[in-house]
């Protein structure tokens, strides 16, 4: 059986291909090149940078596996970056490692491994997969912390039958510890945090990505009094409170971007809460949604799953209706779908619903 | 080259015993290659520490001497184009001429790119991706008068081609000593006598000056012996490896679709340079890479991913088709018998690509 392995030069994908290998897979590394600078070099700072190339390739080195850096840029391009810019310039707030995801690294990788003969994909990520009777399951990772199951959402039954995720089955530490007993020179490397694509500052990359939204303009309230003003709507997502540049007594939410007019609409907590959101773009992880419509739902990457009824929309479009009023989650991020510890499926947040509008 | 990383390890630049045998080995060494090169004088050979390197002499070097710009083709390897790209920088004019659709460069362009401002003309024997023999000679006529030197990287020429000063008609000449066999890091530049270069790697004046740093000894050792031997073995170095790649082309082309660049022209017999249409190269050279199969495609960046080609841009080959052009390079360690084998399974693994 033969393995291909993401590997990003990170810890975790580093000792994923070392379990991988351990379990009796001929291993191929590969690095996915996704982002080039204007010489047409990958980035020197920030992540995915040649270093992290370099570490990827000397831990394959390491383990004696075969070890390739393959050029995505354009898949990334066209699939990431600039429907990245042009949700910011709609005053979207987007996760671009869910697009990467379901169109780069788990759809044109994911022929590639077929085209290089491999058997499995591997990835670092944290989440677990199972199968039963029933067919293959994604849930959350044992790490709490660091489940990523959330930028998983999009696979199903064909990606999950073929991927395999090792570290999801332990806690960071523990894959801390791993690697520091197979002298892996990536054991103590650091998390990344950033967007691969994003050098250093995010600010001066959204400015120059979208200008459109760097556009001065002004903070107002829903009934249209002026606040004060902003240096672009880039800089804000709905639900945030803090960098408004507006003081008022109470605290002040965004509760609108209106990229058209260059308008921040801040309101109260009140004025944020809402009652569900518009789902677009809906994949079920079983292929078919679940026979069960009350469901756990997760708005963004760090954020708790409460509890939600889905409901079937026209479209692959469905309405998630909040079992309590909360905090409107931002459209362009994802709405993921659990059952406990197990993903159900997921979709993109297109807008959100009030009982009252 | 053994005795000069041992008992010979002198520094060429010493007065004692061990260093003059060691500046000894480096004269016999550079008589030797002058005399391959048809140089008039031994002098005219310049150690450098590789084929990059002298070809930054070359433009930099002439266009600092002679402060003037640079005329040069878009399939050039990136020691030159870069080097171009610098002396652009430095204020000069810099002229990139373009090719036709085989990879050739026109002599009657790049002589109308010339004009009394341009130092260097720098044009490649023959190209290192797809072997396409450029006419230096032609160039070399028309540039007569002009006032321009007339460079020519023959790094990847050198092995097959009869690469001399006479031959190719040009004032300065890289060659490049891993090319044929010889070690890495080594490399020299042919001056014809009379030709001014300033240095570009500054020092203790070393090769009178024209390119400073301590000699390596066992390299130029190594790069001398390559040379004659290379010489040596041309004629029957093109006949054998050309039958070799002949079969491993026609072979290929029996069992499964594939384009061969330059295939009506010239070209080095050491290059298949193809295209499997429908079959990425990225996935083909890993493929052929776990069939213990080394092929190339373009060149790679830091990161070690390929690059889009610069000659198949040049060349005016849409990106998606270069993405599909791979380079089979032919040597003395594959001879006729194998050129079966491997086109059997290259095209083995074409096929269930494709």
């Amino acid at each position: 059986m033969k393995a291909l392995v993401a590997m990003s030069g990170g810890v975790d994908s580093s000792v994923a291909a070392a379990l991988t290998l351990e379990a009796g897979y001929d291993v191929i590394g590969v690095t996915l090149k996704q982002w080039v600078g204007p010489d047409g070099e990958m980035p020197t700072a920030g992540c995915c940078t040649v270093a992290d190339a370099e570490d990827a390739r000397r831990v394959a080195a390491q383990l004696e596996v075969p070890y390739y850096v393959l050029d995505y840029v354009d898949e990334f391009t066209s699939a990431v970056v600039e429907p990245f810019a042009a949700d910011y310039a709609a005053g979207r707030t987007p996760n671009p490692c869910i697009e990467c995801n379901r169109t780069v690294r788990f759809s044109a990788l994911f022929e590639r491994m077929h085209a290089l003969g491999a058997d499995v994909l591997v990835t670092g990520h944290h989440a677990r997969v199972r199968r039963d009777a029933d067919g293959w399951h994604l849930l959350r990772a044992v790490d709490g912390n660091k489940d990523q199951s959330y930028v998983l959402h999009m696979l199903g039954q064909n990606e999950l039958s073929r991927i395999r995720l090792p570290v999801g089955e332990m806690t960071k530490p523990e894959v801390r510890k791993l690697a520091t007993s197979m002298s892996l020179r990536t054991a103590a490397k650091p998390d990344s945090q950033d967007i691969c694509f994003v050098k250093t500052d995010y600010r001066a990359f959204l400015d120059t990505m979208v200008p459109d939204a760097a556009r001065p303009g002004e903070v107002v309230t829903a009934d249209g009094t002026v606040l004060g003003e902003h240096a672009g709507t880039s800089g804000f997502t709905i639900g945030q409170r803090k960098g408004l540049g507006v003081a008022v007594g109470e605290p002040r939410y965004v509760v609108d971007i209106r990229p058209a007019t260059a308008e921040v609409v801040v309101g109260s907590y009140h004025d944020l809460l809402v009652d569900g959101c518009l789902v677009s773009q809906v994949t079920f992880v079983a292929g078919t949604p679940p026979a069960s419509r009350s469901v756990d739902v997760k708005v963004r990457y760090r954020s708790k799953p409460l509890p939600a009824v889905i409901e079937e929309a026209p479209g692959s479009t469905w309405r998630v209706l909040f079992e309590e009023a909360r905090p409107a989650p931002a459209p362009g991020q994802s709405a993921v779908f659990y059952d406990g510890d197990e993903v159900l499926g997921g979709g993109i947040i297109d807008d959100v619903l009030r009982a009252d509008g | 080259m053994e005795p000069y990383l041992g008992e010979l390890f002198g520094n060429p630049s010493g007065i004692h015993e061990i260093s003059r045998r060691a500046k000894n080995a480096i004269e016999e060494a550079r008589e030797r290659i002058a005399d391959a090169l048809g140089a008039a004088h031994p002098l005219e050979i310049v150690f450098t520490g590789g084929g990059t390197d002298a070809d930054n002499l070359a433009v930099i070097g002439s266009a600092l001497a002679r402060d003037g710009g640079v005329v040069t083709s878009a399939i050039e390897h990136d020691a030159v184009l870069q080097s171009a790209h610098f002396v652009g920088r430095l204020g000069h004019r810099v002229e990139i001429v373009r090719v036709d659709s085989d990879g050739r460069v026109d002599p009657e362009t790049v002589a109308s790119a010339v004009d009394g401002d341009t130092a260097v003309v720098s044009v490649m024997t023959a190209n290192n991706e797809t072997g396409v023999i450029q006419p230096v000679r032609e160039i070399a006529k028309r540039l007569q008068g002009t006032g321009a030197v007339f460079h020519t990287d023959a790094a990847q020429a050198f092995g097959s081609l009869p690469v001399t000063a006479a031959e190719t008609g040009a004032d300065l000449i890289t060659i490049s000593a891993h090319k044929i066999g010889g070690p890495q890091g080594v490399g020299c530049l042919y001056v014809r006598d009379g030709v001014e270069l300033d240095p570009v790697i500054h020092g203790g004046g070393q090769e009178l000056g024209r390119r400073s740093g301590t000699h390596n000894v066992a390299g130029i050792v190594g790069m001398a012996a390559a040379v004659d031997a290379a010489v040596a073995d041309r004629r029957r170095y093109r006949s054998v490896v050309g039958a070799t790649r002949d079969r491993f082309e026609a072979e290929l082309a029996d069992r499964v679709k594939v384009d061969v660049t330059g295939a009506d022209g010239q070209r080095l017999v050491s290059h298949a340079h193809l295209r499997f249409p429908g079959v990425s190269s990225e996935t083909l050279l890993i493929r052929l890479d776990q069939e213990g199969v080394s092929a190339a495609a373009g060149a790679a960046c830091h990161s070690g991913a390929q690059l889009t080609s610069h000659v198949l841009d040049a060349m005016g080959i849409p990106a998606d088709q270069a993405a599909e052009y791979v380079r089979f390079s032919f040597g003395w360690t594959d001879v006729t018998a194998t050129a079966g084998e491997a086109a059997e399974l290259v095209a083995g693994v074409v096929e269930t690509l494709q």
